[in-house]
């Protein structure tokens, strides 16, 4: 019997010693960084215990503008991709032609570097002396006039970023969507179109139920992600977010970390928390809506 | 009556055929939306630099195609250099995790131990830990152990995952008892029945976990950027940032948009190989967004 103990933990060990190196570890250590106050990284140092760390994360302009992004993009984008993608699903489950070809190119998105198409949708956005960039060149034919989309004014900056956000995100989601929609009993319909029931109340009130678990767990991943925006801000506006006035809350945190404004894990870390029990608060707000909106 | 009957029949063919003309019209769109990025990379990427900055107004076709910007994206920066690393860091964390999650899923699968249903439950409680959480301790780690700009320290902290563990560990279980019962009696160890049985039969989630891990390997970008400031070791991922901030001069477009083809191509060629697997293992269980 001990022998046979030894052996599966002997098989486990490559598993646990990472995982508590990398994963078990680090999440203790964060929290001991962030009651570390005046913590130096190059003599490893600190004064005190205390809370100062949240204060001054709380009280740094550019944290509460990265937040203010933040909340922007996941209010804008969550509802916004969710929708979209459950439009054209719904679409997307009602044809046989082509199907598979839509669906192929819809996930397309999902495989790219982010950071590479990104470029491109900061060529299509930005206004040089050279040339207004197709989407102004759009705008103008509409009679419009150009904005510049990338350094540009806040609203202009918001939407390009808001805009990528969203055609990132929706190979996933609709993806998930018309798995879940041709998951839906067929007799359902029938017994529908047997009644005469228009198209729109069958949506409603047969569709729109059967798949509510899917919606309000694209929904839960949806704000987990959106809150965690960040590579695709640094793809449309360059490493230097805050000079761009364009940081979100991750961003903020490796900031600190690192690069011109780093050596700061305490604030990091203290900031990492604080992104942390948002996402947790609104997990939970979301799981108690679910409860009296999804039928199981 | 007939008559009557005729009309509802025709009003309801025509109304079908309507919402049909609206729900192609809505999808060739959006196809549209995502497809029109790639197609203005590659034409972007083929036109001449002279005559992309002399287009005040954009052209959507050229005329006079050239592969001078590639040569640019290769010769200009370290293009290949930035290709290597990446490919030399995909294969390598891919093929240690793999080395890594298999014998744990296999433990759990089939393996019997004291204190297994609760070491899975703490398995599990892990999945819920945000990497950004983790990722500061780790950054400091492996700068405190001199591993900063080395493969080392890239590979390091992205070689595990609960969730491939549990995955892996679903698909195990659901080979039937027998098999190792009899493998057991013929007096196959446990090791060599995980090589010969198990890993044979789970060949399709493996593979998916494995391309799943590439595609995840090959587009990441924060954990290089903390861990790696000297260009030998970017991947593409900071490849890409560096000649978008520093490379080329900031006016060579097409040049740089070469440099994005080439970086979007061999995930794009993996996709369309393994299209049904990438879809049905995400599906399962990916997340981006």
């Amino acid at each position: 019997m001990d022998n046979k103990n030894n052996k599966a933990w002997l098989y486990l060990l490559p598993a646990i010693l990472f995982l508590t190196a990398f994963l078990v570890y680090p999440l203790i250590d964060v929290f001991v960084y962030s009651f570390e106050e005046g913590y130096n990284s190059a003599s490893q140092t600190f004064f005190g215990v205390g809370t100062y760390n949240y204060s001054y994360v709380l009280h740094d302009p550019y944290f509460l503008r990265a937040v203010q992004n933040t909340l922007i993009l996941v209010f804008i984008t969550v509802p916004l991709s969710t929708g979209i993608a459950l439009l054209i699903s719904v679409g997307l489950n009602s044809i046989t032609k082509l199907k598979e070809l839509f669906q192929t190119v819809y996930f397309l998105p999902y495989v790219t570097n982010t950071l590479a198409v990104g470029l491109v949708f900061m060529i299509l956005f930005k206004k040089t002396p050279y040339t207004d960039g197709l989407v102004n060149l759009i705008i103008n034919f509409f009679g419009g006039s150009s904005v510049d989309f990338i350094d540009g004014p806040y609203w202009a900056k918001m939407f390009v970023l808001c805009f990528y956000t969203i055609w990132v995100v929706m190979p996933f989601k609709i993806l998930i969507f018309t798995s879940a929609l041709a998951s839906v009993n067929k007799d359902y319909y029938n017994a529908a179109k047997v009644d005469g029931t228009s198209r729109f109340r069958t949506f409603m009130k047969i569709t729109l139920p059967m798949i509510s678990p899917t919606v309000f767990y694209l929904v839960i991943t949806g704000f987990i992600g959106a809150f965690k925006a960040y590579s695709d801000a640094v793809a449309l506006f360059g490493t230097n977010l805050n000079a761009a006035e364009m940081n979100t809350i991750v961003g903020y945190v490796y900031d600190m970390l690192y690069g011109d404004s780093g050596g700061y894990p305490s604030y990091a870390s203290a900031a990492a928390i604080i992104l942390f029990v948002i996402v947790l608060t609104i997990t939970c707000i979301n799981l108690l809506v679910s409860k009296k909106h999804v039928h199981y | 009556m007939v008559n009557d009957y005729e009309k509802i029949e025709r009003s309801a063919a025509l109304r079908s055929r309507v919402i049909k003309v609206i729900v192609y019209s809505l999808l060739i769109f959006w196809g549209l939306m995502v497809l029109f990025p790639f197609y203005w990379m590659i034409l972007t990427s083929i036109k001449s630099y002279a005559s992309y900055n002399s287009e005040y107004i954009p052209q959507f076709l050229t005329l006079s195609p050239t592969l001078q910007n590639y040569a640019d994206a290769f010769t200009a920066v370290p293009l290949a250099k930035y290709f290597l690393n990446t490919l030399i860091f995909t294969v390598i964390t891919t093929a240690v995790m793999m080395i890594v999650i298999i014998p744990a899923a296999f433990a759990f699968a089939r393996l019997e131990f004291a204190g297994k249903n609760l070491l899975f439950t703490l398995f599990l409680s892990l999945m819920m830990i945000p990497n950004e959480l983790v990722v500061i301790t780790n950054y400091v780690t492996i700068t405190n152990l001199d591993l900063r700009n080395t493969f080392t320290g890239l590979i390091l902290p992205s070689v595990t995952s609960v969730f491939y563990i549990y995955l892996l560990k679903e698909n195990f279980s659901q080979i039937p008892n027998e098999l190792y019962f009899a493998a057991k009696v013929d007096g196959t160890s446990d090791m060599k029945y995980l090589l010969r049985v198990m890993m044979p039969i789970c060949r399709p989630t493996l593979v998916t976990i494995a391309i799943l891990k590439i595609i995840e390997c090959w587009n990441s970008y924060i954990w290089p950027r903390l861990i790696t400031d000297n260009e030998a070791y970017y991947l593409v991922s900071n490849g890409i940032q560096e000649i978008r901030e520093n490379g080329f001069g900031r006016e060579n477009i097409p040049a740089m948009m070469a440099a994005v083809v080439v970086i979007s191509v061999p995930l794009v060629i993996l996709f369309l190989i393994f299209r049904k697997k990438i879809m049905a293992g995400v599906a399962r269980g990916g997340t981006k967004g």
